[in-house]
């Protein structure tokens, strides 16, 4: 009796966790629909509906895409490099050395911490004039090139590794850019792994500060060119659109269904800190 | 016009806190279960996640388009009249409160799900020994087991509100007359439109002291929470 109701009641449940499941996954789903059929069978879901990909074209030709990938791949593997070497010394400095003054840089960067430089926009965009940077893929990058959430999280990931390890290549004459090149950064490689991948998806889906700072096609990232293409003015149908806006998130998408593991553990691991 | 973007944000905020926390709870239980498929099904969950916040707008203006918008038409088959979603300040609010509680919820729920593989085993096996229904489970093991999370998430949550606004870009611009404006962007829209830099640095200001405090909160919270364990 009782190992029957344990075994159906879990079923309900099923399908309400499958519908739950389906309802999130429908609107991608659907953007997928609109993007391969003719604009015409934008709302009608007929199975036989004709396949194309004519929206892809016209998307792809209709904006200049192309640059736009190439400024969103260099803005984000190059802020990842930096924000590497950057938070990589700084962290390392926080995490075994006493310096006059290292507490209360490490609280700066707490403070950096709390207020996240996405809503500086005006303030930013003042330093970036004045530094005369103002439409720039450099811009867009570095007021997060010295991430706190960088720092913090190496100098977490480096206080663990054990002072032995350390110790003994000091021994050896080891210098302390040859110790955190040899052991420090090696040992950390997860939690490399882990900012990287949060860096990316952050910079490559990020808009506000990109749309304020840049104004051509040749600084512009993927997000600022796609809300253009989406601006009514643009005048393209929702069949164009879909594509335009599946082309625009299907690089980051494969990347993630790939590593979909790696993914869920990073941001896990970026979240809690 | 500063109080207007504060209350709505204030309510986007509250709106969001309560369907993301339990539909993350409800994910991540449901995921963790035996359920067949549910790598497909966390997978379902967690995707929105990665998609930039402008691109999901993108889809979900669609869906809240008044004539031929999904929505709509899904209620016109079980016979209820739709609306303009997005051009009534009635609704304008919730209309982007279910799009950021889609877009974000999956995020929410891996932290439940870690949440939940550390609570021991032999709890919930001696509480079902005992006699407790999978009700009685979570209400009085696995909920409150879950507390740290919660309080996590929630202030995520509310943080997030304060800080993503693009969606605003693409499905309303902070109207109709207001309704949905938010103050981040309408620190964007007094700066950048209105040219009015100072007053703009003022609001940041303000929204600086709300992040800050909320910031503070929480590593605060995180602190204690390290104790905890």
């Amino acid at each position: 009796m009782r190992a029957v109701r344990f075994r159906r009641r879990p079923q309900a449940w099923w399908f309400v966790a499958w519908g739950l499941a389906l309802i999130w996954i429908i609107p991608l789903v659907y953007a997928v629909w609109a993007a391969i059929h003719p604009a015409r069978f934008v709302t009608r879901f007929i199975l036989t509906a004709p396949l194309t990909i004519e929206n892809f074209l016209e998307a792809w030709t209709y904006a200049p895409f192309y640059r736009y990938f190439l400024n969103t791949t260099i803005l984000v593997f190059g802020l990842m490099v930096a924000q590497f070497v950057i938070c990589t010394l700084a962290g390392f400095a926080f995490a075994r050395f006493e310096f006059a003054g290292s507490r209360v840089a490490f609280v700066l960067v707490l403070v950096q911490l709390m207020i996240t430089p996405e809503i500086l926009i005006v303030e930013n965009y003042r330093t970036m004039s004045r530094l005369g940077l103002v439409d720039s893929i450099l811009a867009i990058g570095l007021p997060y090139a010295a991430s706190a959430f960088g720092i913090f999280l190496l100098r977490q990931a480096f206080k663990q590794v054990p002072r032995e390890l350390e110790d003994a290549a000091r021994i050896d004459g080891s210098s302390w850019m040859g110790v955190l090149r040899h052991i420090y950064v090696p040992l950390s490689k997860a939690t490399y792994l882990a900012y990287g991948l949060v860096s990316i998806s952050h910079h490559w889906n990020d808009f506000l500060w990109p749309l304020i700072i840049t104004n051509s096609v040749e600084t512009r990232p993927l997000t600022v060119g796609l809300a253009i293409f989406a601006a009514p003015e643009s005048g393209v149908d929702w069949a164009v659109l879909s594509a335009g806006t599946l082309l625009a998130i299907a690089p980051l998408l494969l990347v993630f269904l790939v590593f979909q593991r790696r993914f869920t553990d990073s941001f896990m691991r970026a979240g809690i800190r | 016009m500063f109080l207007t973007a504060a209350r709505n944000n204030l309510l986007y905020a509250f709106g969001t806190v309560i369907p993301s926390i339990a539909l993350a709870i409800a994910m991540a239980v449901w995921v963790n279960a035996k359920i067949p498929g549910r790598t497909l099904m966390r997978l379902a969950f967690f995707t929105p996640t990665i998609l930039p916040l402008i691109a999901a707008a993108n889809i979900w203006l669609f869906f809240y388009t008044p004539e031929i918008g999904l929505v709509n038409r899904t209620l016109a088959l079980v016979g209820i009249e739709g609306r303009n979603w997005l051009g009534d300040p009635g609704t304008v609010l919730w209309a982007i409160v279910v799009l950021s509680v889609w877009k974000e919820a999956g995020f929410f729920m891996i932290f439940y799900l870690a949440g939940l593989q550390a609570i021991p085993r032999d709890l919930n096996e001696a509480a079902i020994l005992e006699g407790a229904g999978p009700i009685a489970v979570f209400r009085y093991i696995t909920f409150p087991l879950l507390t740290p999370t919660t309080l996590f998430v929630l202030i995520n949550v509310v943080i997030n509100a304060f800080k993503r606004v693009d969606q605003l870009f693409i499905l309303t611009k902070g109207g109709p007359n207001n309704a949905s404006n938010l103050i981040l962007y309408y620190i964007y829209e007094t700066a950048f439109s209105f040219f009015d830099t100072s007053y703009a640095g003022t609001l940041t200001i303000v929204l600086l002291v709300v992040l800050a405090t909320l910031a503070y909160v929480k590593i605060r919270f995180l602190d204690s929470r390290v104790h905890y364990q």
